[in-house]
């Protein structure tokens, strides 16, 4: 077995903080999207700029940032001390909502793109057969925006898979609580350990690669609808 | 509904447009919306199915009050009972037209959705219903959106240009069925034209708009001959009477066709067989009736009818436009203003018009 308990642990870890990330950012993402999509309101650049700023951060920045407002003098974290919860940093659960913002745009800006894409007319079309705009929205505009939100989810996964410096800064290296699999792989070659680093890089190498040829290749994104 | 007419009075601002209208339709029949692209007939159109947020007024539609600004009131599109057919039929591409057709359907409020099958039989789509709609023709489309928006069972049909998107080829194809729809619909439909001779074959009133604002308003028989209107002025002028088929001559396939409510005025037009007392559209342009001072037996006419001259218009430098009056219903003549001088025809004088051509429009 090439792989150790530990690396097993590191996998499993990186594999449950994915699937939360995802899902809370489908969740938050999507009217968030939707809003950015449509709204003319003059704040659409601010939301949409801050939305992006992860894309041009260095992760370490934003870790950083998290590490202070989180922290047990922070203004999040005195909140979530009040609310009973502890502080964040160097938990499972400060992982996850550093995570979400890292790879907010990953999962808002696909959908933005999928949602402006669908014709205004459509959604007057279905107003005037009756669709509440909450109808509307779920029985045109996400059908109409599946590719969006295949490609959101893929990205976001992926993203937050490879995600190194925001972890390595809020969540440390503590085992199956906040070691995934890339600082995992860090460890393995700050002790030499050559092979085990090549097992789990590899690994990383061909999921990235498999999961973005599925997206490209399956995702019919570029047929544009009429 | 019989009394159930459609009082709107809307204002709408923007930049380098404003409208403002004061209308009130009648509950039955087709009525017309025309004018040039930019007179406010799609925003009006628009404002009526509450999809322009910032139209100001009042609106009734069968004594229901879907806006009043003053009152506070504006009913969201989707609650307000109308279907509403756009130019470019806005069918959704995800679903088969069966699931297009079954969108409104689900969503009519009733308890008993409405039977499809009399609709999809009225406009021929048995064929289509598990088709997708991006493999339709522009006709089909149509055909589609109009069955969708009838499913929701409408009490105000809209239709912005059904036709617009159309070549004319498809335009022939897809204007019987509108002929249909309009024999058997028991809604009032506000359908919005920029083309006179569509009017010409679908609407019983007309609003004609210019500018936003509502320049005439009344049934179209009435408002064509109008030398007042634009509608007259241009080199297509025509007029549409109402008519009763009172006999058919199988021999020269030639029907006559007996003026609605005038002392036995008739016309001869070529014709498809038809059966005696259906009620037909004629449509008469202005450049094919001459007039002459007496009733003439040794020309190739077939139409004389004796009419008295109304008006006239001259249109410099030499043409006039001349309106008759052939026992209720309403003609135009375009002469030369020559032929005007050279005859001495003058207003209220009795002449008779020859008829060139007549075109039976349904």
């Amino acid at each position: 077995m090439p792989l150790t308990t530990a690396d097993l642990a590191a996998i499993w870890l990186t594999l449950k903080l994915a699937t939360l990330t995802t899902g809370v950012l489908l969740l938050v993402g999507t009217p968030l999207a939707w809003w950015l999509a449509r709204t003319g309101s003059r704040w659409k650049g601010a939301v949409g700029a801050v939305v992006a700023l992860p894309l041009v951060l260095p992760p370490t920045v934003l870790g950083f940032y998290l590490l202070v407002a989180l922290g047990p003098a922070g203004p999040l974290g005195k909140l979530t001390q009040a609310a009973g919860l502890g502080t964040l940093p160097f938990t499972f659960a400060g992982l996850v909502v550093a995570s979400c913002l890292y790879s907010l745009p990953f999962v808002v800006q696909p959908l933005q793109n999928a949602f402006a894409a669908i014709p205004e007319r459509l959604l007057e079309a279905a107003a005037t057969l009756r669709a509440a705009p909450l109808d509307a929205f779920f029985h045109v505009a996400v059908p109409l925006a599946r590719p969006g939100f295949l490609t959101a989810a893929v990205l976001g996964f992926a993203h937050t898979v490879g995600e190194f410096g925001v972890v390595l800064m809020i969540g440390g290296n503590i085992p199956e609580k906040t070691r995934v699999v890339s600082v995992q792989i860090y460890d393995h070659v700050e002790a030499l350990e050559y092979a085990q680093a090549h097992w789990l890089a590899g690994g990383m190498l061909l999921f990235s690669f498999v999961v973005l040829f599925a997206l490209y290749t399956l995702n019919p994104a570029t047929r544009r609808q009429t | 509904m019989s009394d159930g007419r459609i009082d709107l009075r809307l204002q709408l601002e923007r930049p380098a447009f404003a409208l403002d209208v004061d209308l009130s339709l009648p509950a039955r029949g087709v009525t017309a919306i025309f004018g040039a692209s930019g007179s406010g007939k799609t925003t009006l159109l628009r404002a009526v199915a509450g999809l322009e947020r910032h139209a100001r007024g009042r609106l009734e539609v069968a004594g229901e009050v879907w806006q009043d600004s003053t009152a506070g009131v504006f009913v969201p599109p989707h609650r307000r009972p109308l279907g509403y057919v756009f130019q470019d039929a806005a069918l959704f591409p995800h679903l088969a037209v069966r699931d297009n057709l079954a969108f409104g359907r689900r969503r009519s409020g009733d308890a008993m959705p409405p039977d499809a099958a009399p609709v999809v039989g009225l406009l021929g789509l048995g064929p289509l219903l598990d088709r997708r709609p991006d493999s339709l023709s522009g006709g089909e489309r149509q055909r589609v959106a109009i069955a969708r928006a009838l499913l929701a069972k409408p009490r105000l049909l809209l239709m912005d240009e059904p036709l617009a998107a159309l070549d004319e080829r498809r335009k022939a194809e897809f204007l019987p069925w509108l002929e249909k729809l309009h024999d058997e619909l028991e809604i009032p439909v506000l359908y919005v034209s920029h083309s006179l001779p569509e009017v010409a074959r679908l609407a019983d009133h007309l609003v004609l708009l210019e500018g936003g604002r509502a320049l005439a308003v009344g049934p179209l028989g009435e408002l064509l001959p109008r030398l007042d209107l634009p509608l007259s002025h241009g080199e297509e002028a025509f007029v549409v009477v109402a008519a009763t088929v009172g006999a058919y001559d199988a021999d020269y396939a030639l029907a006559r066709l007996d003026f609605s409510g005038s002392a036995g005025q008739s016309l001869w037009a070529p014709s498809p067989p038809r059966s005696v007392g259906t009620t037909v559209r004629v449509r008469i342009q202005a450049r094919d009736v001459s007039l002459a001072l007496s009733a003439q037996h040794d020309s190739s006419i077939l139409n004389t009818l004796a009419v008295r001259v109304e008006a006239i218009d001259l249109q410099p430098p030499g043409r006039a436009l001349v309106r008759l009056d052939a026992g209720g219903a309403a003609l135009l003549a375009r002469l030369t203003r020559k032929s005007l001088d050279l005859l001495e025809i003058g207003v209220g004088q009795t002449v008779f018009a020859q008829v060139k051509s007549v075109a039976l429009v349904d």
